[in-house]
């Protein structure tokens, strides 16, 4: 399903979607797999594969912690586009976050035309700006990678404008003017930022991230968005856990919690 | 993003109001002691062969040519109204800069430390906790320079409202580059004047350590356009190339894009940053300032990397020749400097003329070198607790 699909499909229902991020081989390539589905499974309606990088700085440090294991177990970048494969196989939407550099080295049109063959519909570039991404808008459109680029409730309007206008599938709002990493209360220049990218195209869905850590604050973000990211409090449930099983099923019982809060009756 | 659009308005109108150059000339005259001298190292240049005159950017308030930077940032920081600075460093020595510039201007500081790197100077650490800084120790990934420098853009990410990032070195995002070789560009138009002056004429060779790049484009910028003037910037080469163990990104990296930049990055096959390494920490750094990898990629400059070893003989002939310690990091320089030697001389047919940037004094170091030399019995007795 595309991601489209996917935001129209929720909206008929009346609800946000779910987005659930995990670093790609964390901690081994294939827990991440088994991690990545048990989310699915339990309600995760997109799978946002990051892709390990040695300096996200775009993320907080429980992001950074399991990039460090990823990439200290060896994971590569042909690793991940494997493990989104066996993702995208499930029947999942799958779209990748990644740093630029990684991209760059591989080739960034090839790099687009193997995400497509692993069944990625999208890519989410933190570090990347539409000014500088004329060669991934060419890739992209060639490939039909979904392009995510990212706005802050920093960005002006001109740039808001501009970021919306080459963004396709949906926008990353960052609700906190800060990297992420699980909050104990949801920002309040959320909604606004979320108001100002809907006045520059009120047609593209938008994903509110960084911050949400369980299924009362992913309502309060469903009330305003159309897509609620979480990462880092879905990490801390295969980072704290005492073994692999028990980190699943916290990953498991997050997932539902979560799904659950993004289909509560709005506002 | 906002915060570096913000910096560029900022300093465009600051660049050209005559009050605040005239606030930043009266800080590095007054306070900091610049212009530094340009020193003929007489017996230095007895022992190698060429003429060698030193930029004593070691005799700059806190010891090194960071102290421009800092001071024009931190104005600028004031100008813009944002009450708290930031800063990463490698050494400590552009964190005991920044934390000097905040305490002078009354500004609140914190300093990003990789782990490592405040464990090999804990003295620089202690400094700036006097200084009235707050140090926050970077646990994370290789805890060196790099990490404090990712953390650093972190809290600014979610402080840009009341925080000026003051970046230590002529690298990362647009418009830092410029501001800071603008900072520090005047170690080479002092050092221009003072050849003229000096000599009557200009130097052969300016040669300079490169690290994040500051004191070398600091030096170089104000000498580019003088085409007989050769520019040498010398790399960290740790262990040597070959080894993989070495922090010389332009000679032993690839084009990539780190820290906002697109420039020579130390990375693997997949674009992964690759920990740097070099007895120096300051040189400690996976990437290079972008005009450097211009003036390389130009060819107007040419980068060689320099090992630990080569770098230490240098030191102690330093110390030996003319009763200067200096940095780790500036004992590149005259290490590549006395390498040229030779090749000046067949090119040019004379004893060449080398004016090297001695970026900074070499106290924070005494406890790697004295390690290095195997003479540290004596100075762990003298001063209990310094070795961490």
């Amino acid at each position: 399903m595309s991601i489209s699909e996917v935001f129209h499909k929720a909206k008929a229902e009346n609800r946000a979607v779910l987005v659930g991020c995990m670093p790609a081989g964390f901690p081994t390539v294939d827990d991440s797999i088994a991690s990545m589905i048990a989310m699915h499974e339990a309600g995760c309606d997109v799978i946002e594969v990051e892709l390990p990088y040695s300096d996200p700085v775009m993320d907080g440090p429980v992001i950074q912690r399991a990039s460090d294991i990823a990439l200290a177990a060896g994971v590569r970048t042909r690793d991940t586009l494997r493990i989104i494969e066996s993702v995208a196989r499930t029947g999942a939407a799958v779209v990748l976050m990644t740093y630029w550099n990684p991209i760059e080295k591989y080739g960034v049109n090839a790099f687009a035309r193997d995400l497509a063959a692993a069944g990625a519909t999208g890519m989410i570039t933190p570090d990347l700006i539409p000014d500088e991404a004329a060669e991934w808008i060419a890739a992209s459109d060639e490939h039909r990678i979904d392009r995510t680029f990212l706005v802050s409730p920093s960005s002006t309007d001109e740039r808001i404008a501009m970021t919306v206008a080459n963004c396709r599938g949906f926008v990353y709002a960052t609700a906190l003017m800060g990297v992420t990493g699980a909050r104990t209360s949801v920002s309040r220049q959320a909604p606004d930022l979320v108001e100002r990218v809907r006045h520059a195209d009120p047609d593209l869905p938008v994903g509110v991230g960084l911050g949400v850590g369980n299924g009362k604050q992913a309502a309060e973000v469903a009330a305003f968005a159309d897509g609620v990211i979480v990462g880092s409090a879905l990490i801390r449930c295969v980072l704290d856990a005492p073994d692999r099983a028990a980190g699943l099923a916290r990953l498991r019982a997050l997932s539902g919690e979560l799904a659950e809060g993004v289909r509560e009756p709005q506002k | 993003m906002r915060a570096l659009d913000e910096l560029d308005v900022a300093y465009r109108t600051a660049k050209t109001d005559p009050e605040f150059q005239a606030e930043f000339g009266n800080l590095l005259k007054n306070y900091a002691g610049v212009p530094s001298l340009l020193y003929r190292a007489e017996r230095l240049s007895a022992a190698t062969g060429a003429e060698i005159l030193l930029k004593r950017e070691d005799l700059n308030h806190t010891g090194a040519h960071k102290v421009r930077n800092v001071l024009g940032q931190a104005l600028l920081a004031k100008r813009m109204g944002k009450p708290r600075v930031i800063a990463e460093t490698g050494a400590g020595q552009h964190g005991v800069a920044s934390a000097t510039a905040a305490a002078l201007l009354d500004l609140e500081c914190v300093v990003y430390m990789g782990q490592t790197d405040t464990e090999r100077q804990a003295l620089n650490v202690a400094r700036m906790r006097m200084l009235g800084a707050t140090v926050i120790p970077v646990t994370n990934g290789s805890r060196t320079l790099k990490d404090a420098l990712n953390e650093a853009l972190r809290d600014w990410v979610a402080s840009v409202d009341t925080t000026h990032y003051l970046l230590g070195t002529a690298a990362g995002p647009h418009p830092f580059p410029e501001i800071v070789r603008d900072f520090v560009g005047g170690i080479g138009v002092e050092a221009r004047a003072q050849s003229l002056e000096l000599l009557g004429r200009l130097p052969d060779a300016v040669a300079a350590c490169v690290g994040g790049g500051s004191n070398a484009i600091g030096i170089f910028h104000a000498f580019v356009p003088d085409e007989d003037v050769r520019l040498y910037g010398f790399e960290a080469g740790g262990d040597g190339i070959e080894t993989g163990r070495h922090a010389a990104s332009i000679t032993g990296g690839t084009s990539g894009v780190l820290h906002g930049a697109r420039t020579y990055v130390l990375q693997d096959e997949d674009g992964q940053t690759v920990e740097s390494h070099s007895i120096s920490a300051g040189l400690d750094y996976p990437g290079v300032g972008p005009e450097h990898a211009w003036l390389h990629d130009t060819g107007r400059a040419e980068y060689q990397p320099v090992t630990d070893a080569e770098a230490m003989a240098a030191f102690q002939l330093l110390c030996r020749t003319e009763g200067i310690i200096p940095a780790i990091e500036s004992a590149h320089a005259i290490a590549g400097a006395i390498r040229i030697i030779p090749e000046l001389i067949q090119e040019i047919g004379r004893t060449p003329t080398i004016i090297v940037n001695l970026s900074g004094r070499g106290d924070k170091d005494v406890h790697t070198a004295g390690a290095y030399f195997g003479i540290l019995d004596e100075v762990e007795t003298l001063v209990p607790g310094e070795s961490a």
